[in-house]
């Protein structure tokens, strides 16, 4: 959609300053939160033995997926070229449908907005939906 | 039909009864209107839109977030047939207020984020999925007159 300016870089570098220690926990959340309100996505982890919200594998992959979240924050500045690994990793290996991004993004958001009720003000709100969207394209970017 | 558990029912009630409308109203709109702003091309008379912190000050957005958040409250008692309910308010978006309907997923949204917030831990994924399920049916309702 659209570039990310030096603003919405610094709401976001800002905000994830805040973040840090509690990466585990969101992004566990993060994950239990997906698999329970979108059931769908569960297609995904059909190779896990215990698909419940607060699986280990559940709380494995929400680690996973935070410090993925977190590395983007550090390479802001050139996300497709950051990411390319995690693209083809993406592309060509996993196949997540992109429409799925939405949804993690969408509960990370949630999650965030529960641990920190004041500082997720809508100006950081849009700086990260942005800054997810735009992590999102890099996903894809290999995809074809 | 929609079927709904006894606890999803449940929930939805409660979430309902504890809601401070004038509070979660107006940020849900305000929030909306900040993180999607192409959603403002519906509030032209609202006056100032400017920037966020106009938005979130702004008297107008408040009241309308009040009362699309009490729109919701005919749904809350009628869970068992939300689209004849807003039947009237489909054609209404369409027809009179020409909404896109993508609008309604992004407004709810803001709504489930604002809630979250309000509710902290209690906000479990099992009520976020209630919840979500819930606005997802209003949503639907709402888009079922387009044509």
């Amino acid at each position: 959609m659209t570039t990310l300016t030096a603003k919405d870089k610094d709401a976001v570098r800002t905000f994830w300053a805040k973040v840090s220690g509690k990466e585990e926990d969101i992004g566990t959340d993060a994950v239990a939160r997906m698999l329970a309100v979108y059931p769908q996505t569960k297609t995904y982890f059909s190779h896990w033995k215990d698909l419940s919200p607060s699986s280990p594998s559940a709380r494995k992959h929400g680690i996973t997926v935070m410090k993925g979240v977190a590395d983007a924050v550090s390479k802001i500045d050139d996300l497709k070229g950051g990411l390319l690994a995690l693209s083809e990793l993406h592309a060509f290996t996993l196949r997540v449908d992109p429409a799925n991004f939405k949804i993690i993004s969408h509960c990370l958001l949630v999650v965030l907005s529960i641990k920190f009720p004041n500082d997720f003000t809508p100006e950081v709100h849009v700086a990260l939906d942005k800054f997810l969207a735009a992590l999102a394209l890099a996903l894809a970017e290999k995809y074809r | 039909m929609v079927e709904w558990t006894d606890f999803e029912r449940a929930t939805i009630v409660d979430i309902f009864s504890k809601m401070q409308y004038e509070v979660v109203g107006p940020a849900a709109l305000a929030r909306c209107l900040i993180v999607y702003p192409w959603t403002q091309r519906y509030f032209g008379n609202f006056g100032n839109l400017y920037n966020a912190a106009a938005i979130s000050g702004n008297p107008m957005v408040a009241k309308h977030g009040t009362t699309i958040l009490h729109g919701l409250d005919r749904a809350v008692k009628n869970m068992d047939d939300i689209k004849s309910t807003y039947a009237e308010l489909s054609v209404l978006h369409s027809e009179k207020l020409h909404v896109d309907p993508d609008n309604f997923k992004l407004l709810s949204d803001c709504l489930t984020i604002v809630v979250a917030a309000q509710l902290g831990k209690e906000f479990t994924g099992k009520v976020q999925a209630a919840f979500q399920k819930f606005l997802a049916v209003v949503v639907s309702s709402l888009g079922r007159q387009y044509h």
